[in-house]
């Protein structure tokens, strides 16, 4: 791929965060703007997370190989709008009332479920370099990041379990999700790739079978 | 009944339209900064969104009430494009543009059930049996979101005493309209149409309870209920249906839409109350539209004076 590509993806991923501080310089985030900003960055962590998950699926059908190359990014955007949501939470919901936020954690379960799918990311992020590839060695490296399928069904579950009556978002986002966890559950039950084929995409090793 | 009433509010306390028209401007813009601010943005000239100000459909004669609140009133924008109103959509800032071009006229309301004679009564009929007031409300969803809003209308009592319900009259039963082609929400079963609440009688005689059929001087919008509404003030938000196509009495406690659906979130006294979470989330504080920290919410919204229609009843399991 072109070389310039990267960076204009790179740039293309802050777009929902330059539109939300457009909206909210010129006024134009509505009544309540903290929930327009707390759905915003949910909704684009769901996405990226979705995004991230599609890659391995989308390469494997395309044989586009180089879309290995923009995993970790998106993951790593996932992770920073999840970053941002949970700031938005703890700052301009909570406050920083600790004693409140941890109330909330134990007792309402779509903010233990959905704090519990930013805590998995964190370790992920930390381990996205490739220094810790090398560290854990490709095999355990890949096995820590199919948390991030967890991370997934935890965001999907604490949108569900938000809403008060119209569950057709979450119900998009879960859709997809089963499609591409579906995709790997079949890769793992059903008959494994040609060794030929999967030999083309052992490149390098510890992508094959990549979260 | 003991009805306390709050402090006198003189005239002159009481926000001029043309004022609280431009507080918006002010206020969107502090709205703005504070995002701004978020977003890390350095502050520059901001922006004032276009305002939307019906200039039709003036209300003449209203009275002031003494049970209006002197706090900020929420701007009219604000009240008028966020909006919850399934009946539209689920997403609150869709009904301003879905309900534009919703008929309010003609527009008929049948009161029946337990009453001496079954009535159907046209809307401007109902609206001039009594001189209308200004009520200057705090409004608090269920959600954690309140405004304060300045209702027009007269006491719910009014039309019931009217009515003539039979001493069966134990409950009142307010229907919203049931009309897919005009309200797209409706065409999907996200509630089970048409959309139900209720009061018990006691409650429905309450000065405080509100027969609604305007807003800040004006014919109500489409988006927040027009032609007629219900507001109850000291209860969450979707008690206070709207567009009300019928009103119905009845000896037993309705079937009320919310409380239907989903019985352990939602009450039929629905009485806010900071000490009885949604099981979901605390309704201990709520975020005023326009301010940026949560203030606390108040036992039956500050309007401590409805206190003894629930002496003797637990409030946690009636909630």
């Amino acid at each position: 791929m072109i070389r310039w590509f990267k960076p204009v993806v790179f740039l293309a991923c802050l777009i929902p965060l330059a539109l939300l501080g457009w909206k909210a310089y010129s006024g134009a985030l509505g009544a309540n703007p903290i929930e327009v900003i707390t759905h915003a960055t949910g909704d684009w962590t769901l996405r990226f997370l979705l995004i991230t998950l599609a890659i391995t699926p989308i390469r494997r059908l395309t044989g586009k190989l180089w879309l290995i190359r923009y995993r970790r990014m998106f993951g790593l955007f996932a992770f920073f709008y999840a970053t941002l949501h949970f700031l938005t939470y703890i700052w301009l919901d909570k406050f920083f009332d600790v004693h409140e936020m941890l109330h909330d954690i134990a007792k309402r379960r779509f903010i233990t479920v959905g704090f519990a799918g930013f805590v998995l990311l964190i370790p992920l992020a930390l381990t996205s370099t490739k220094g810790w590839i090398l560290r854990l060695g490709g095999k355990r490296w890949q096995a820590l990041h199919r948390l991030i399928y967890f991370s997934a069904i935890a965001g999907v579950i604490h949108y569900w379990w938000l809403v008060k009556a119209d569950i057709h978002k979450p119900l998009e986002y879960g859709a997809i999700l089963a499609v591409l966890l579906g995709y790997r559950i079949a890769g793992w039950a059903g008959p494994k790739l040609s060794a030929n084929k999967a030999k083309s995409l052992r490149e390098p090793r510890f992508e094959v079978r990549q979260g | 009944m003991m009805i306390k009433k709050p402090a006198d509010i003189q005239s002159s306390e009481i926000t001029p339209k043309s004022l609280y028209l431009n507080r918006r401007k002010f206020l969107a813009g502090a709205a703005a900064a504070g995002a701004a601010a978020i977003a890390g943005l350095s502050l520059g000239e901001l922006v004032s969104p276009s305002t939307i100000v019906q200039a039709d459909a003036k209300i003449e004669g209203i009275k002031k009430s003494s049970f209006s609140t002197n706090e900020t009133i929420t701007p009219f924008k604000d009240v008028t494009n966020y909006n919850n109103y399934y009946e539209f959509s689920t997403d609150k800032y869709e009904p301003a543009g879905l309900a534009k071009n919703f008929k309010t006229r003609p527009w008929t309301v049948t009161i029946d059930g337990a009453v001496d004679k079954k009535q159907v009564l046209d809307v401007d009929t109902i609206i001039k049996m009594a001189a209308p007031e200004e009520r200057i409300y705090r409004h608090r969803c269920v959600e954690g979101w309140s405004i304060v809003v300045p209702w027009v209308g007269f006491s719910l009592s009014e039309l019931i005493n009217k009515a003539k319900p039979t001493s069966k009259a134990k409950f009142v039963e307010f229907t919203t309209i049931e009309d897919p082609k005009q309200m797209p929400g409706q065409r999907g079963r996200v509630l089970d149409w048409p959309y139900v609440e209720g009061l018990r009688m006691d409650e429905a005689m309450h000065p405080l309870a509100l027969l609604c059929f305007g807003m800040y001087g004006d014919a109500l919008p489409n988006q927040d209920g027009a032609p007629l509404r219900i507001v109850v003030p000291w209860k969450y938000g979707f008690k206070s249906g709207k567009a009300i196509v019928r009103i119905r009495f009845s000896d037993s406690q309705p079937q009320t839409t919310w409380a239907e659906m989903s019985p352990r979130e939602y009450g039929f006294y629905a009485n806010v109350n900071p000490n009885v979470d949604h099981p979901r989330w605390s309704q201990a504080k709520e975020r005023r539209l326009g301010e940026f920290l949560k203030r606390p919410t108040l036992m039956f919204n500050g309007y401590d004076q409805v206190a003894s229609l629930y002496t003797g009843m637990d409030l946690k399991k009636n909630f």
